[in-house]
């Protein structure tokens, strides 16, 4: 390496430390002429823990940890949020709202940030696990700008614990290469299809709510029944449908690309993905209805950096940021702000906003089926089957 | 006195590990089996036997892992054990560490990755279109319980060879010429001296093998689909997914008085098959 820095010698420089120190010459002065500039900027260079960063970043220190669902988030965002705080995102991701609730009852998750599903809020706050949010902290929240039928459900006994990321419906995915021309449209064709021409070749969710709830679906029951006789029906149909499928998981983007899995229960974004990579696979709500969902934001109790949780949360919130973050993962976002930055084909696609017809006939999660014991067991029980 | 005082450090660390890390949680484990599920999840203290009489609810779980686990444990041997005997008593010597070091090679990698790995094999794309295109017609591997099985062994492979080659790799090759100069054709010296006195590494190898399948659960999941269900994600799914932690426990309780009782007759078995050659090896 050659060195272009003009040496001084050991007595000029304590000289001029002096006359910095006395307030003679500016510290500009002081950092240029002994070359410790230079030399500041070249080792910042080289490490990266010496990138000056925006004035808070002491104050929120050097990590957040995030518990979110997988392919949900895009990781220059995170990147951006780090060169900007300073604080690295851990992440920590889930694939049921169950295990992230057993997670957070079993206590010292580490957590500072998770994205619980609209359903299971009020249940944290019973429980005690989760904190109001300080919407102080939250400059960037537009409470005026987010549809209440998506944002409602962060607000428990009149207190915001909550806020949204984005929603989205539960249907399933199809690829119409195998169904004969034929694309089914309902749930009932969803198990009939499985049970004969379909067989081995159909997944379900590793989760309760959309697995018991299609079957429900399927036998016009509601979505959420915790109804015994009715969970009795929606066990015996998939029971029987168990023998004929392919795999029961929640990753279902693998299989469906590879062509082991001709179907499967689906959330709109990975209904877009597929979609968009393979435009045989197509993303049906059934006609019966189905779950129609909104995600949040929320910060658990005593969670160990909660500064850094407020900025993170405030950060995704920014329009432009968020706006990223929808085109990534391919859900609707809540807020009406991110109409103007997202391109029209977005806004016009009828898998990330359906015709009102199908959304009018799909329920929100409700609380009890989260701790419902029955459905719990029933799901167990199909699984151990 | 001062040989005591030393016994008690040195048995201190392991002694207290043992204590706080397995028999302080066992009891716990215990006594969330005679409890209850509270409402919305987790452990209510009670006095009860319903999640014992709930076992019935699992049986498929235990009949998988008590079916899959020895069969994998024994078609491992009998993998493992040819290749050990090749290494041990065939391979040239100059060759053998590199060849030992290529068994211990997978465990370099996480078993995720290489479950991943066989997900891709035995996936549609993978063997089955190589099958198909043979002319063997349309096989599906993935997600069923010979998938399952092979990722087993696959996985579970190493742990039963090097037993066994260090017990063939320590038998005193004397005996084996005796045996021929005695006027004994290679397979009856094989048969009477090298398989009893390698019996040890293979009671190891078993014993290690099994006592692992038994706990299984991430190839189970990753390869049979959620569809070949061992106890292993029975258990995941009480404690991570329903919050029955008394449920969970009991099923916890009962898997392991299920090892306790297989392996001490295990080890009663092999007592009994060794007590017979150290006569032999007397005489």
């Amino acid at each position: 390496m050659t060195d272009k820095i003009d040496h001084i010698s050991r007595q000029q420089f304590m000289e001029e430390l002096r006359r910095y120190q006395k307030g003679s010459v500016t510290r500009r002065h002081f950092l240029g002429v002994t070359g410790l500039g230079a030399a500041t900027v070249v080792l910042g260079a080289a490490m990266p823990g010496l990138i000056p960063r925006a004035a808070h970043a002491q104050t929120i220190g050097d990590r957040v940890v995030l518990a979110t669902w997988p392919n949900y988030h895009d990781v220059a965002n995170f990147d951006a949020f780090t060169a900007e705080s300073g604080a690295a995102i851990q992440v920590n991701v889930f694939g049921s709202n169950e295990e992230m609730l057993a997670k957070l009852q079993a206590g010292g998750s580490g957590w500072d940030v998770f994205v619980p599903t609209n359903y299971t809020i009020s249940t944290y706050v019973e429980q005690d696990l989760i904190e109001p949010l300080d919407l102080v902290l939250l400059p960037n929240y537009d409470t005026a700008a987010f549809d209440q039928r998506f944002a409602g459900p962060g607000t428990v006994d009149g207190k915001i614990y909550a806020v949204p990321k984005n929603w989205g419906t539960t249907g399933f995915a199809v690829n119409t290469n195998h169904t004969g021309g034929t694309t089914p449209s309902t749930w009932k064709e969803f198990f009939d299809l499985t049970q004969t021409t379909f067989s081995g070749r159909t997944m379900v969710h590793d989760y309760q709510l959309t697995t018991i709830g299609a079957a429900l679906k399927a036998f016009g029951y509601s979505f959420n029944s915790i109804d015994p006789a009715e969970l009795a029906m929606a066990e015996e149909l998939l029971l029987a449908t168990k023998p004929h499928l392919f795999a029961i998981s929640s990753d279902y983007q693998p299989s469906m690309r590879s062509g082991d899995a001709w179907m499967t229960i689906c959330w709109t974004g990975d209904g877009k993905q597929l979609n968009r990579d393979m435009p045989e696979i197509v993303y049906v709500l059934g006609k019966e209805g189905g779950e129609l969902w909104s995600d949040f934001y929320a910060i658990p109790k005593g969670a160990p950096h909660r500064d850094a949780a407020y900025a993170l949360i405030n950060f995704l919130l920014k329009p432009e940021v968020n706006a990223k973050e929808a085109l990534f993962h391919g859900y609707p976002v809540a807020d009406a702000r991110l109409n103007a930055l997202l391109p029209p084909e977005v806004l016009n696609d009828p898998i990330l906003y359906p015709a009102a017809d199908l959304l009018n006939a799909l329920e929100f999660g409700a609380a009890a089926t989260l701790t419902d014991p029955n459905r719990a067991e029933l799901m167990a029980r199909f699984k151990s089957a | 006195m001062q040989r005591r005082l030393s016994t008690w450090l040195l048995l201190a660390p392991a002694g207290l590990w043992f204590a706080v890390m397995l028999v302080l949680p066992l009891c716990f484990v215990v006594v969330f089996s005679f409890g209850e599920r509270a409402a919305a999840g987790g452990y209510v203290p009670a006095f009860t036997f319903a999640q014992y009489a709930n076992l019935p609810a699992r049986a498929a779980a235990f009949k998988n892992t008590l079916m899959l686990a020895p069969l994998g444990t024994i078609l491992s041997l009998l993998i493992a054990y040819p290749l050990a005997y090749f290494l041990a008593m065939q391979a040239d010597p100059k060759w053998r560490t590199l060849l030992l070091i290529l068994v211990i090679v997978p465990f370099w990698t996480s078993i995720l990755i290489r479950s991943y790995a066989w997900i891709f094999i035995l996936g549609g794309q993978g063997l089955p279109a190589v099958i198909d295109w043979l002319g063997f017609g349309q096989v599906r591997l993935i997600n069923t319980p010979f998938a399952v099985l092979t990722g087993i062994v696959y996985g579970y492979l190493p742990l039963m060879v090097l037993p066994v080659y260090v017990s063939l790799e320590r038998l005193d090759k004397r005996l084996l010429e005796a045996s021929a100069d005695l006027g004994a054709p290679p397979l009856r010296s094989f048969l009477q001296v090298t398989l009893p006195l390698s019996l040890p590494g293979v009671a190891t190898g078993c014993m290690l093998v099994f006592i692992l399948l038994m706990g299984e659960f991430l190839i189970p999941a990753m390869l049979g689909g959620g569809k070949v269900f061992f106890i292993g994600n029975a258990l995941v799914d009480l404690f991570l997914q329903s919050r029955n932690w008394a449920f969970g426990a009991a099923v916890a309780v009962t898997l392991v008085v299920i090892m306790l009782v297989t392996v001490s007759l295990y080890m009663w078995l092999m007592r009994r098959i060794g007590g017979v050659r150290d006569d032999v090896a007397l005489m």
